[in-house]
């Protein structure tokens, strides 16, 4: 017998072709029952493994509930007050640039306390990677309306549902962030279903590597299911996002971190 | 520059008067020692940058002025919380709000009682020459590194502005500290030690009790070790005169004028302001009769002296809002309170 992980062996004979990434810790979390934070977790720990980064990477968490990702992730962390961790990310990047800096966001803390933070850190292109989760309310605190909430969707601080004439319309974070030159990389991505979450670890890998690579900024925004906070099951959450893909169109805004392509020779040579 | 000598590395700022000087000498010398210098968005985004490269093990600092301070108090209070050596320089200027760009002394409770939010202590200096700003600045970075605590230099809009031939020399205090390897900082695992954390929370069972438990003994070690002051003509002095930055060069010159005409006065000069010399200024109270205080506020640090003295001796006030005192208003001062305790 073989033993693949402390805590699971293989037969002689048989291949493994699932099993936890290393860098993701073999605890419970703390997120509510089919809530997406866990399977971004999971994607981003497959791509730190894939690419060998673990012991150079660090993260900085945001406020919201994905505040404790360091119980989760294993790696070095900081955690950042509301909406600055990009500038924390700076800090910590211009200090070791040799290591792989990311933030992990939601939509409260990127797209509206901190909408000066993630714009400036894109506007001076550090070579930070941000994994930006959109899940349309502020789950933490109990579910109210934030920047990206939908037209008409019910939070608790728009009991009635979104109207824009009272606040606003929701908010493009990574087609405004594309704009920017120093954005090396920005995409949309969903963990909707199976072949949505395949797209999505895609773009992590893409946002990362390009930091590998010694790029500028690379953001991956990535729509996610929020059962309670929607008032919904957890199945009900996951149908709903394909109304939430409506709103805000998935796929790579802007790739400016591959390489030059080589001309393609000329016609009828 | 001391900042630099020091081994500072990583410098982040936001433009305000009257601090510019300091984020324009870093711009043109960090490049040259290899370091840092970064201009950010804000005050907000600037003093968390100085938390990242602080967390990643870095001697960083920041400087600003009363709005950007106001703002940068949510960093700050995280810096407290995370236990991180960070050096904060602090020129004061006029005026809550916008303000004024006046000499000021207005923000000593702000500096000195934590200011932010959660009930945090930082060591707080205060220079009254360039050359002692200079020294200070190195000291600073010591003590952050050795205790692993905001340390801020509070510094008049005066003393921000003026020029001073000053020796440059590194600093000695006397003391050969070994300071504490950077153990617990985020350097990535390297898939050899455990992961670090730097938190700004306290969310655990009973974290918030422990932590401030364990913040009270640091803080008594600093209140114990680290008080500093300065006196001048206190040998035989009756009344005293208390106080610090630009101000007690200013009362030197009436204690000179006051004691030409035979009144014994003198001088007690706290430098650090948090820890305050309470011990230093009690033992006096046997012997002098009157404190008088003087600030270019309305009267803070005040609240402090009369701590220290607790009514054993009189305390009096000499102070204004903005601007500059003269050394004619602190005589005064000094006369009317020798006058009072003659008819005592």
């Amino acid at each position: 017998m073989v033993e693949v992980s402390n805590k699971m062996t293989v037969m002689p004979g048989l291949r493994k072709i699932y099993g936890r990434p290393q860098s993701l810790k073999d605890v419970r979390t703390h997120y509510c029952p089919g809530c997406g934070h866990g399977i971004i977790h999971r994607l981003l720990c497959e791509v730190i493994d894939e690419l060998d980064i673990q012991g150079r990477t660090i993260g900085v968490s945001p406020v919201g509930c994905s505040v404790f990702a360091f119980d989760y992730i294993n790696i070095d962390f900081a955690d950042s007050l509301h909406g600055r961790a990009p500038a924390v990310a700076t800090g910590i990047k211009r200090s070791q640039p040799d290591k792989i800096v990311f933030t992990y966001q939601g939509d409260g803390d990127l797209a509206a306390i901190g909408l000066a933070e993630i714009v400036h850190a894109a506007v001076r292109s550090e070579k930070i990677t941000t994994i930006f989760v959109n899940n349309a309310n502020y789950g933490m605190t109990g579910g109210q309306m934030a920047p990206t909430t939908l037209l008409g969707q019910h939070t608790t601080s728009t009991p009635t549902g979104r109207e824009a004439g009272a606040a606003g319309f929701p908010i493009p974070m990574t087609e405004m962030l594309a704009i920017l030159p120093g954005v090396v990389y920005a995409a949309r991505g969903s963990v909707s279903d199976p072949p949505h979450i395949g797209k999505t670890k895609a773009m992590i890998k893409r946002a990362c590597k390009a930091q590998v690579d010694g790029a500028g900024f690379a953001i991956v925004e990535i729509l996610s299911n929020c059962p309670v906070g929607w008032g919904m099951t957890a199945p009900e959450s996951m149908e709903h996002l394909s109304e939430v893909e409506l709103v805000y169109p998935l796929g790579v805004l802007v790739d400016r971190s591959a390489p030059p392509r080589q001309p393609s020779p000329p016609e009828g040579s | 520059m001391a900042a630099i000598m020091a081994g500072c590395r990583k410098y982040f700022a936001y433009p305000i008067t009257p601090q510019n000087e300091i984020p324009e000498y870093m711009a043109a010398h960090m490049p040259e020692v290899g370091g840092v210098f970064l201009q950010a968005e804000s005050e907000l985004a600037a003093i968390n940058m100085v938390y990242g490269a602080a967390a990643a093990g870095e001697r960083a600092m920041t400087s600003t002025s009363g709005p950007g301070y106001s703002l940068m108090l949510e960093g700050i209070s995280g810096i407290a919380r995370a236990e991180l050596p960070v050096v904060l320089v602090l020129v004061m200027r006029g005026g809550p709000g916008i303000g004024s760009l006046e000499n000021a002394q207005l923000d000593y409770f702000s500096a000195t009682k934590g200011g932010g939010h959660g009930g945090y202590r930082n060591i707080v200096l205060a220079a009254s020459s360039v050359q002692e700003l200079f020294d200070l600045t190195q000291l600073a970075f010591e003590l952050a590194d050795y205790y692993r605590v905001l340390v801020m230099l509070l510094v008049d809009g005066i003393l921000g502005q003026i020029m001073e031939p000053i020796e440059i020399m590194p600093f000695s205090n006397g003391k050969t500290r070994s300071l504490p390897a950077k153990t617990w900082a985020l350097t990535g695992t390297g898939r050899q030690r455990p992961q670090n954390i730097i938190s700004t929370m306290l969310m655990r069972e009973d974290e918030t009790y422990q932590w401030h438990q364990r913040m009270a003994v640091k803080y008594q070690k600093i209140q114990a070790e680290e008080v500093r002051y300065d006196s001048y003509c206190l040998e035989d002095a009756r009344i005293a005169v208390v106080a610090y930055g630009m101000t007690s060069r200013v009362a030197e010159t009436a204690i000179d004028e006051c004691r030409e005409q035979g009144l014994p006065v003198g001088l007690i000069r706290p430098i650090s302001l948090f820890p305050f010399p309470y011990q230093f200024i009690s033992q006096y109270t046997h012997r002098i009769e009157g404190f008088l205080v003087t600030e270019v506020s309305m009267g803070q640090m005040v609240e402090d002296v009369r701590l220290a003295v607790n009514g054993r001796s009189e305390v009096s006030f000499v102070g204004r809002g903005g601007g500059l005192l003269s050394h004619q208003e602190i005589t005064r001062g000094i006369r009317e309170l020798w006058l009072k305790l003659a008819t005592k």
